[in-house]
């Protein structure tokens, strides 16, 4: 990406700089904001046709119930991000404590560690998000959980490997040489070296998570009735579809908008990082 | 029986091809596989020969004229679709293809294929979402891979002879390239297995990922284990494809 970055005019770079993170902070301020500013009651059903168009008083319409379609994706957008922020935390924490203890301990403990997570990889998302459901049935909390498991060994993995990389430098072989101690060593002078790559990840993790929990709660597995995030909206109204209904382009896009933006954002802080993607 | 044992009992049979009843309908859930199985085979079958030609090319093409107008916009449009859940792909796809074009059904009715129109119109759709899915995330892979090699000192050297453009990329660059083009092709094929899962649900698919969400939905356990089985098999399969193919192309991995 660095490559297509520099290539590009600088005024148009400069754009995508503004208006990526400017999507993602509108985002988030519906999501804090979003009971004080929605229109209408999102499980109110309104005095409307069903998969009504733009008007002026439903401003994007409605949906398969004749419910006004702002109100729901501004009640979804608390959902989704609340359950993505919550979900890539824990997951990024765990990883970036566990690739510390890692790196730091070195020896069997890390051997271990790396192979166990190894083989947590190799079960597809999806696949292990389906599965959990199927045992344990779906809720939000064991969403937030199944999420945050499934993307621990990818951030574990970054992690291990940038803090190994910076181990070897001169000042933490100094600091070791002084005498400090390994924890000293991990939080004064490896982790503040590694916040930028970190920080990238945490974007992407974050990307990857909603992603998998509207397609969970698109399979109709995420978020269970009455409550509905951005995928359960695009299913609930996929039978309006054939009709062209705006109740499920709008929630789509509004998932397009967010994880475009944030990749951008990540793209546009962080150029020049070499991006590992896991799915 | 302790969950232990009874574990082992089910890895027993399922080794034998027993993976047991359904809970729903009672029937062997290997029967109720192997008629859906076939299906998705070809779905997933049809989608490979589609996508790693196209992906190659645009991933070489974009690789040899980086920096350029093209370049770019192949770039920014991998990134959208990477970006974006497959759903939002089908959705588009239905609502351009279907609903305005109306060129094909929104639905993949198997039973009602006569002759190879019919079969083209049946499967364009999954085919088509499907593709753009894997291609995105191929051709990047591909591009980066290529754009690696093209930086590297021999393909200087190569320029600074005179060799043309065409010349350095098929001849110089390309048969390098090739480990890790293989290893992007077998890693981006195992996105399929996400993909069909979205693609056989939105279009009434009769494969194994849509019978695995409809059982999922009635919790039938059974059956979704051997689905999962299957699925994270075919996965790992993909995924040592991958690894093969990138010691077989770089003596320097075979060591350790």
């Amino acid at each position: 990406m660095a490559a297509i970055a520099d290539s590009r005019p600088r005024r148009r770079r400069n754009l995508t700089r503004i208006i990526a993170p400017l999507v993602v902070l509108v985002w988030l301020l519906v999501a804090v904001f979003g009971p004080a500013i929605s229109p209408y009651d999102p499980a109110g059903i309104q005095d409307a046709d069903l998969f009504e168009g733009f008007s002026a008083k439903f401003l994007l319409g409605t949906d398969f119930f004749g419910r006004d379609m702002l109100s729901r994706i501004i009640a979804g957008t608390r959902l989704t991000l609340g359950i993505a922020i919550v979900a890539t935390s824990l997951a990024v924490t765990t990883g970036l404590m566990l690739g510390l203890a890692a790196s730091a301990i070195g020896g069997f403990f890390d051997s271990a560690l790396s192979r166990f997570l190894d083989a947590l990889i190799s079960i597809p998302s999806k696949m292990f998000g389906l599965v959990v459901v199927t045992a344990v049935g779906s809720s939000v909390p064991v969403l937030i959980l199944t999420l945050a498991i499934i993307y621990v060994p990818g951030c574990y993995r970054i992690v291990r490997s940038v803090a190994v990389n910076v181990a070897a430098l001169d000042f933490v072989v100094a600091a070791r040489a002084r005498g400090e101690g390994t924890f000293y060593i991990m939080t004064r002078e490896i982790l503040p070296n590694m916040v930028s790559p970190v920080l990238a990840d945490f974007g992407l993790r974050f990307i990857y998570v909603v992603l998998l929990l509207s397609s969970l709660s698109f399979l109709g597995l995420g978020v269970q009735p009455p409550q509905a995030d951005w995928g359960s909206l695009v299913r609930e109204n996929i039978s309006g579809l054939a009709y062209g209904a705006p109740a499920v382009v709008l929630p789509a896009l509004a998932i397009a908008s967010l994880t475009i933006a944030v990749n951008l954002s990540i793209d546009s802080f962080f150029s020049g990082r070499v991006r590992e993607g896991v799915h | 029986m302790p969950p232990f044992q009874r574990y082992l009992a089910w890895l027993g049979k399922l080794m034998t091809g027993d993976a047991g009843l359904s809970l729903v309908n009672g029937q062997p859930v290997a029967a109720l596989i192997g008629s859906r199985l076939g299906n998705s085979l070809i779905l997933a079958g049809v989608t490979a020969l589609v996508a790693v030609p196209l992906a190659l090319t645009l991933g070489i093409t974009s690789a040899v004229w980086r920096g350029s107008l093209y370049d770019r916009v192949v770039g920014a449009s991998t990134v959208m679709v990477v970006s974006v859940p497959e759903f939002l792909v089908a959705s588009a796809a239905v609502l351009i293809f279907a609903v305005h074009l109306q060129w094909v059904p929104a639905l993949s009715q198997l039973g009602r294929i006569n002759g190879l129109f019919d079969a083209i119109r049946v499967f364009a759709l999954p085919v088509m979402t499907l593709t753009f899915v894997v291609v995105a995330q191929m051709a990047r892979m591909t591009r980066a891979a290529l754009v690696d090699v093209l930086s590297s000192s021999y393909v200087e050297m190569a320029r600074l002879k005179g060799a043309s453009q065409m010349r350095i990329v098929l001849w110089h660059a390309l048969p390098n390239a090739i480990g890790p083009i293989a290893n992007a092709i077998a890693f981006s094929l195992s996105f399929l297995l996400g993909g069909v899962i979205i693609v056989e649900t939105i279009f009434n698919y009769p494969g194994i990922a849509k019978l695995m969400v409809d059982g999922v939905s009635t919790r039938d356990l059974p059956l979704v284990q051997a689905c999962a089985m299957l699925f994270c098999a075919a996965y790992l399969v993909l995924v040592t494809a991958a690894d093969v193919a990138a010691i077989l192309a770089n003596p320097r991995l075979r060591q350790g």
